[in-house]
């Protein structure tokens, strides 16, 4: 494994097989009466978090305190950015106090490649901006395994606002690479530009994208999109966009939903359809504690240390 | 004194000279250009050695010098420093200041820290509206007087259709140009680098080229309306170029610049070799390659008038930050000739005679400024360039005193020789060993590299 976790591109695909493989393993844990191995005793983990994030930054301290590491939480409200410091200089003196791992949450796109030039603490991206964010392709490529036994060959439909989606690049990278068929939807406002060159199909035909879909995303509106004038109203993207029984009747009989958080009930998907038979959105969250734990595991160096 | 600069090529393209001639310089004045000149007992003689190019000097019609008011960025004197080793005798510079040029007072400033360096001439820019600030025209007849060369709003477009038909109005009883920024505003929104797979890759808010091609068509819709004269800035849209031609058929007041870096770079460097590199982050953005080869086709084919470098100095503080927060802007007043030499020339984008025309000609005349012409008579501001010099580009050794350049490190072909500015040799690069030596004895050891 690289230094760094700060997009799919820095895993090969035997790579996410590894972390899918170790997945397994580490989900056995969370079932135990007693949730706790000593793997990372001694490690130094800094969650440093620029943005509100309950679930992620939840999900990497559970996983970090199931595998022993001694954990640090660094919220933006409480540190001294609002005294005007800069990243690289928190980062500096984060460094200077030698922890293992930086869990990095932040709003500008590759704040942790500024980080990971900074310090020699290995960085694992938990968000940047509208870039990526790894570890929940990881455990989205992980619920799909589970369901589908596969991943190569599946039809994956990603519905919503493509365009300032992080989740969106680090599942298409991901699931590319695994030789899925990776569709995405959604108005052309939310369309980046040049997408045809990430190696996905795009149609704001909803119908034809999901038609025969494994797999269906649903990524999250922000409320505030219409003040850009990406959608005229909530209601009529629930219209045009919004997940419904009927459509997801379109898919296959035995499509899975997903939904990366946190969800808006009426406006991406019907409840009906988010707290359906197909849904494994809670299984998602479930999920993503093991597939931390993998990560962190095995960049702690996991694999020559067994 | 006289100097006699004796040998080398001379182009000279005002004049139709491109060949060895020698090159009499009496005082701060051109006095002959000819072949075989005789040497008087006065005259110091300068060999100028086989290969090397003596031209008008260098003129970069658009640099950011930063004082008043960002001295840790740049200063009149580090930025006349840099000017003069990157082969440039004379450099305009942009208005926003803090405070903006937009008064006499300070014009005034500028130009006696200009007079102080005592390197490069340096040409202000005055401010087309009162603090930049889009609303009301600054006092542009007082600029002038005060010795602006140009106006501009450069950083913020002139926002309204309304301000910049009267700024291209009232400016054409000077016949001065208006240089325009071009950047409708509303749809760069708080986009930092060209809209297109790069930035769509890397999650960055997309500036499309159409940003800039639609205030160039509505300014030169405007110069036919009013007869004024406008200057599209740093062009980086192959729209723009488009746009360009269009109002030059049309037989509109319009010319043109493009930058080193929008000739050279794409977006691909927002990946690589550095992702998120803040020292790839200019305004307009490094574009496609569909752009970049399209400002390629505008130099060679006449359609761009000018080779600027948007030289801008930022802190490297200011641009150790994240990708989205820092400024945009670098530096290129010493990387342009070598790059210019490298991409255009050796590629055979461009002659050396065009290349001249480009950074030099062309700019004096846009700005009625003295230069452009070796002409009897004129000022002795003199490039002498090295077309086969290798350059290894090092930010540390830079004289600006920001070192923000995506350039450094590489290896070019191509530099500069010595700069003369008033017929004092301001700059020798101490490569060019052979003139060097003749030169020791008497060339002020602090202007050499």
């Amino acid at each position: 494994m690289k230094k760094d976790l700060l997009s799919i591109d820095d895993l090969s695909g035997d790579e996410i097989h590894l972390v899918l493989d170790t997945t397994e393993a580490m989900r056995e844990i969370g079932q135990r009466p007693i949730k706790k191995v000593p793997t990372l005793r001694g490690k130094t983990i800094v969650n440093l978090f620029y943005e509100p994030s309950t679930r992620t930054r939840t999900s990497f301290e559970i996983a970090e305190k199931r595998l022993s590491a001694d954990t640090l939480n660094i919220a933006v409200a409480t540190s001294s950015v609002l005294k005007g410091e800069t990243l690289a200089d928190t980062a500096m003196n984060i460094e200077a106090m030698a922890p293992d791992m930086i869990v990095l949450r932040h709003g500008s796109s590759g704040a942790g490649h500024l980080l990971s030039r900074i310090c020699k603490s290995r960085i694992i991206n938990a968000g940047d901006g509208m870039h990526e964010h790894p570890t929940q392709a990881l455990l989205d490529a992980f619920t799909i395994r589970e369901h589908k036994k596969r991943i190569e060959g599946l039809k994956v439909t990603i519905v919503g606002d493509l365009l300032h989606s992080r989740v969106l690049r680090s599942n298409v990278k991901l699931l590319t690479k695994l030789g899925a068929e990776v569709w995405v939807s959604g108005p052309p406002t939310f369309v980046p530009a040049g997408i045809e060159r990430f190696g996905v199909r795009v149609s704001p035909k909803i119908d034809e994208a999901i038609a025969g879909a494994d797999v269906i995303m649903m990524l999250r509106i922000q409320q505030e999109r219409m003040q850009g004038a990406f959608i005229p109203s909530l209601r009529e993207y629930f219209t045009t966009f919004g997940m419904t029984e009927a459509r997801v009747a379109r898919a296959k009989p035995d499509v899975i939903i997903m939904h990366p958080g946190p969800m808006n009930r009426g406006v991406e998907i019907a409840s009906e359809v988010a707290d359906g038979p197909y849904s494994v959105i809670l299984e998602q969250v479930a999920n993503g504690v093991a597939v931390r734990m993998a990560v962190l595991y095995l960049l702690a160096g996991g694999t020559q240390e067994d | 004194m006289k100097v006699l600069l004796k040998g080398g090529r001379v182009v000279d393209p005002a004049n139709g000279r491109d060949g060895p001639f020698d090159v009499l310089i009496d005082g701060d004045r051109i006095a002959r250009v000819g072949r075989g000149l005789a040497v008087e007992a006065d005259v110091k003689v300068v060999e100028i050695p086989s290969g090397l190019i003596v031209c008008p000097g260098l003129i970069d019609m658009h640099v950011h010098l930063r004082e008043p008011g960002q001295e840790h960025k740049e200063t009149v004197a580090t930025g006349a420093a840099a000017a003069v080793a990157g082969g440039f005798t004379a450099v305009a510079c942009m208005p926003n200041t803090l405070p903006v040029n937009d008064n006499a007072g300070v014009t005034g400033y500028i130009l006696a820290k200009a007079a102080e360096a005592n390197l490069a001439r340096v040409y202000p820019i005055g401010a087309v509206s009162r603090g930049q600030m889009g609303e009301q025209l600054a006092d542009i007849a007082e600029l002038k007087e005060a010795g602006c060369v140009a106006v501009t709003d450069d950083g913020h477009p002139v926002a309204t259709a309304m301000l910049m038909r009267r700024a291209l109005e009232y400016t054409s009883m000077f016949n001065m140009p208006v240089i325009e920024h071009c950047e409708e505003q509303t749809l760069k929104g708080d986009g930092v680098a060209h809209e297109g797979f790069h930035a769509s890759a890397l999650g960055l808010r997309g500036i499309p080229g159409e940003a800039e091609s639609i205030m160039a068509l509505r300014d030169i819709a405007l110069a036919e309306l009013t007869h004024g004269v406008v200057h599209i800035a740093h062009m980086s849209a192959r729209q723009t170029l488009d746009a360009v031609r269009y109002g030059k058929s049309r037989g509109a007041r319009v010319t043109c610049e493009v930058t080193p870096h929008h000739f050279v770079l794409t977006d691909e460097m927002l990946k690589a070799p550095i992702a998120y590199d803040t020292n790839v982050k200019m305004n307009p953005p490094l574009r496609e390659t569909a752009d970049r080869d399209a400002m390629l086709a505008g130099l060679a084919d006449g359609s761009v008038d000018v080779i600027a470098t948007d030289h801008a100095p930022h802190h490297a503080d200011e641009k150790h930050v994240e990708f989205d927060r820092a400024p945009f802007g670098i530096t290129g007043l010493e990387t342009a000739v070598s790059l210019c030499f490298d991409r255009l020339v050796h590629a055979g984008v461009v002659s050396i005679s065009r290349l001249v025309e480009l950074l030099s000609v062309n700019p004096a005349r846009i700005l009625s400024v003295p230069g452009g012409s070796l002409a009897e008579g004129a000022p002795a501001d003199i490039s002498i360039l090295a077309p086969d010099v290798t350059v290894t580009v090092s930010a540390a050794k830079m004289r600006s005193k920001s070192k923000n350049t995506p350039f450094d490190g590489w290896t070019l072909r191509g530099g500069v020789a010595a700069t003369i500015v008033g017929g004092r040799f301001v700059y020798i690069n101490s490569q060019v060993s052979t003139l060097n030596a003749q030169l020791s004895t008497w060339f002020n050891p602090d202007q050499r590299d």
